[in-house]
């Protein structure tokens, strides 16, 4: 009492303010909480949460297009992808040595068949111009080597490109032709290769060196061969070609070779000029349609939403968005289809499982409690033996059509087909996701006092009324429960509409295992996924609005 | 105690419901013999006669129950053999019952004796449909597991089984089971795989679920969604993504791979049931040990730990179960190497159907028999250790 004048902070028993005491000792809980849960939730972010956080990205990359042509891709940015003439031979010629690292790391056929995506027909042009790039320009080589057999020789190009010992080395030109190598096959191509440019010839020389570097990476890293010893690709004569007829100036030049250079450079000046466009158009018609040329230009930049609009039946045109073609719109009508079935899965479900969590809450608990182990069991069978047993009693030979046959009520040539449609899944699933709906009814129900429907009728209500006005109000938040929990189980579901649905009842997840598994369509299947994932989310969402993830009970 | 009065109801009532319960029995074996019809009107008439007479004639209950049920079970032997015989005693079992239960008016022993007789029919209405509809929830699983003794080939019951014929059943398809090298590796397969899964998400998922039910948790409702959310996330999603992003580390198509990707899938199931046990969880007890002298280690081991393992037992079944009936998943960051149980029974439904999948069928409801009763009885104990009653 005498203290009350005493307005100081309290303190604790070792002195310090009481308040800071306390948030001491509340932080020091918080962390050792914290310290606790961080294991997991690493562990989580790591093997979950990082894959969908890739998937999400992959469904808009598309570095493939300029990572395999990125030389003819630089070129495109100055074509007006809208007039009526193809693209410049400056294009062409990038397009050449493109083609030609794309077609010896054998990568133009991935870059062919993402392209088919968008444009059918494009995946077989580059598989043929992988095959016919290195035609072109096949006479002014031999041109070439007609002047001097040394240009078919390995050990004399090595010398010539490496210049000699303690010369200044263009490093940076040998890393810029790793990375692009790197970016092109998606695997390291660091480690030593025996070979470096010199400074001297690659200023003399960029085509070249750039070609001969590459082909230098890609000889001793990939075919783990030895550079000197093998000859160089017939890109790097054409590159060389294309320097000498650039019209340098070989005078100054004394490295290497000096006299072997100025002798091609006056032996090719009567050659005709290489037509890059002529030799592409030679090995298939195709590089002259105008579409093809679009669509690379379209699908050049390294983000797309070119998978997304495909998940959704659009496609990108040079005139904007525009749906697809009436004939190839099958993802609407798939994700109809999905959401159709996965309703009236969630229907049945609720009307089959409200008189049995009525009942189940209304028994005693002994009688309850047994009657609940009918509806825990299927909830704990596997879910293949589950579906396998629909699959046998569904089927045409199946028990249900047999015993309909045996009891007269179908003639055996008439059997019912209720397997690989819509009936099928519908049935099977319900059965499957039916435990899902009656628990948390039940888990609702039982807390409903019998009271109400009791003072309700005692009041003169009948039956229905003081069903219907008293006692289904109150138990209104388990079905929202069960249904949120079936609905969100029902559209992602994969293995029961494989195995029973056919193909008129399968679902989107179907299509995006298709597309990981046999189209090798990644980014389209990511796309879908990502729409059906953020579907997913939007629920999961309610779902915890409304009942509280915590509150989720298992059995 | 009760207030209703149980008195016999007239003849005339009972006779019609058991003719009409007849006509469906008749219906029954008459379609059977090809003539549904006769089958009706003989069923009704049998029905309603042997109600009037055991009713009216002959009241001694016991005697009239026993006659009736050795009566139908002869005739069914008689006139279609050993399976006729199991049917027609079953029959007579029922209508044994079902006159007298009638008759008696034991039907109304449970109802409250003001309802009317609509509500009595609305009542039994409403018990016939949840029994139709604990019969659909029932009957795949008790058609495997006959099917699963099978002699023939056939997802069917063969006119020999249905004779209750020994030379129709026969042990071979469990025989393949255990003798087939693809289901062998493929058990193998999911036995090594399932309890290293289990492994990672009881470990990680109870020193969570003890960090996540203390009382200061900063962003509590985001890492709870965090760790929930592998079990909402469709399968076909997550399996995609793992594909994906376990290529890319080289861990697709590897053993580590599927069992990385399990434990992540298992975590929910340890995190709830963990953190439900740990709410009737008394802090004073691990204070008390603390006052007592105890360091946290100690603790936790003797004071927490056994009060809380039969939930982490369960959660650790549930992990375990998810593992072991998973598909999706690892047929995607699987390979061959890694093919599991339900991977097998996945290619056998969709490719070669073999019966030996019923067989295999009925050993895993088994199992989760064994582990239902399992985590029930330990359910049971948690809430006995934690003084509330069971149930």
């Amino acid at each position: 009492m005498s203290d009350t004048t005493d307005t100081g902070p309290v303190l604790a028993a070792d002195g310090t303010p009481l308040k800071r005491s306390l948030r001491r000792a509340l932080r020091a809980q918080k962390l050792r909480a914290l310290a606790l849960i961080a294991p997991l939730l690493i562990f989580v972010l790591v093997t979950f949460i990082a894959p969908i956080a890739d998937m999400l990205f992959r469904s808009v990359e598309n570095q493939i297009v300029s990572n395999t042509l990125p030389n003819a891709v630089a070129t495109l940015n100055d074509w007006d992808g809208t007039s009526d003439g193809l693209p410049g031979e400056d294009t062409f010629e990038a397009l050449y040595y493109d083609m030609f690292l794309a077609a010896e790391a054998k990568r133009h056929t991935r870059v062919g068949s993402r392209l088919n995506y968008e444009e059918s027909g494009i995946s077989s042009m580059f598989r043929k111009s992988g095959r016919g790039v290195d035609d072109i320009g096949e006479d002014q080589i031999d041109a070439l080597e007609d002047i001097n057999d040394v240009w078919g020789d390995e050990t004399f190009w090595f010398t010539m490109m490496s210049g000699p010992d303690g010369v200044a080395k263009a490093n940076g030109i040998l890393s810029a032709q790793r990375e692009r190598l790197a970016n092109l096959d998606q695997s390291s191509f660091a480690g030593e290769i025996g070979f470096a440019p010199s400074q001297q010839i690659a200023d003399l020389l960029p085509r070249t060196v750039r070609a001969y570097t590459a082909f230098a990476v890609f000889t001793a890293i990939e075919d783990e061969d030895i550079v000197a010893e093998e000859e160089p690709w017939e890109a790097v004569k054409v590159a060389l070609i294309e320097d000498l007829r650039s019209g340098i100036d070989l005078s100054g030049y004394d490295g290497p070779g000096a006299q072997e250079l100025r002798e091609a450079q006056q032996g090719l000046a009567n050659q005709p000029a290489i037509d890059y466009k002529q030799g592409f158009i030679d090995i298939t018609e195709d590089w002259a349609n105008l579409d093809n040329w679009k669509t690379i230009k379209m699908y050049a930049p390294p983000f797309t939403t070119g998978y997304f609009l495909n998940a959704v039946d659009m496609q990108k045109t040079p005139e904007g968005f525009q749906p697809r073609p009436e004939n190839e719109q099958i993802y609407g009508i798939l994700f109809k289809r999905t959401l159709f079935m996965s309703l009236m899965i969630t229907g049945s479900c609720i009307l089959l499982a409200y008189p049995v969590a009525y009942l189940l809450a209304n028994l005693p608990m002994r009688t309850s409690s047994l009657l609940m182990i009918l509806v825990l069991l299927p909830f704990w069978t596997s879910l293949l033996v589950r579906t396998s047993a629909w699959k046998v009693m569904l089927q045409q030979q199946g028990v249900i059509n047999d015993t309909l046959v045996w009891l007269g009520l179908v003639a055996d040539e008439g059997r019912l087909v209720m397997i690989n449609n819509q009936f099928g899944t519908i049935v099977a699933m319900t059965h499957i996701l039916l435990p899902f709906m009656i628990l948390p009814m039940y888990s609702v129900m039982s807390t409903i006092p019998p009271y109400y429907v009791r003072a309700a009728r005692s009041l003169g209500a009948t039956n229905w009324t003081s069903f219907w006005r008293v006692y289904f109000p109150q138990s209104v938040p388990g079905i929202g429960a069960g249904s949120i929990l079936v609905f969100i189980l029902a559209i992602g579901y994969y293995i029961t509409p494989e195995i029973v649905g056919g193909t008129s009842g399968t679902f989107i997840s179907n299509r995006i295992a298709y597309h990981i598994s046999t189209s090798l369509n990644w980014g389209l299947a990511a796309a879908l996924g990502s729409i059906l994932l953020a579907a997913v989310l939007i629920l999961y969402w309610a779902y915890d609005k409304i009942v509280g993830i915590d509150n989720v009970k298992l059995g | 105690m009760t207030l209703t009065i149980i008195e016999p109801k007239p003849v005339s009532f009972v006779a019609l419901v058991v003719a009409a319960a007849g006509a469906f029995a008749g219906l029954l074996v008459g379609t059977a013999h090809d003539t549904p019809f006769m089958g009706v009107l003989l069923g009704a008439a049998v029905a309603a006669v042997l109600a009037v007479v055991w009713l009216t004639v002959f009241r001694n209950e016991r005697t009239a129950r026993w006659l009736t049920f050795v009566a139908f079970g002869a005739v069914g032997f008689f006139y279609v053999g050993l399976m006729g015989g199991v049917i027609g005693l079953a029959f007579g079992a029922f209508f044994g019952w079902f006159i007298f239960w009638l008759g008696e008016g034991r039907y109304r022993a449970k109802l409250p004796p003001y309802t009317t007789a609509y509500q009595v029919f609305l009542h039994f209405l409403f018990r016939v449909t949840c029994g139709a509809i604990f019969i659909f929830l029932i009957t795949p699983i008790l058609v495997v597991m006959p099917l699963s003794f099978n002699a023939e080939n056939f997802f069917t019951f063969t006119p020999e089984m249905l004779r209750l014929d020994p030379e129709g059943y026969s042990l071979k398809h469990y025989r393949d089971f255990f003798s087939n090298s693809d289901w062998q590796q493929a058990m193998r397969n999911s036995l090594s795989i399932a309890p290293m899964a289990t492994l990672l998400s009881v470990g990680f998922g109870t020193l969570a679920a003890i960090g996540l039910s203390s009382e200061h948790v900063p962003f509590r409702r985001a890492i709870m969604a965090i760790l929930i959310s592998p079990m909402i996330v469709p399968l076909i999603i997550s399996a995609a993504g793992m594909y994906f992003f376990y290529s890319r580390l080289g861990l697709q198509g590897t053993y580590w791979g599927v069992v990385l990707a399990h434990a992540a899938l298992g975590i929910p199931f340890v995190i709830i049931t963990v953190t439900a046990t740990l709410v009737g969880f008394d802090r004073s007890l691990t204070r008390a040990a603390a006052n007592m002298g105890a360091n946290p280690l100690t603790t936790f081991f003797r004071v927490q730990m056994p009060l809380i393992l039969p939930g982490v037992i369960s959660g650790g079944l549930f992990a375990f179960i998810t593992s072991f009936d998973e598909v999706v998943v690892v047929l995607f960051v699987g390979s061959a190497g890694q093919k599991t149980l339900p991977w097998q029974m996945f290619i056998g439904l969709r490719e070669q159907i073999s019966p030996t999948i019923l067989a295999v069928a009925t050993i895993l409801v088994a199992i989760s028999i064994a582990l239902l009763t399992t985590v029930e009885l330990l359910r049971r104990r948690s809430e006995r250790l934690r003084g509330m009653s069971p149930g």
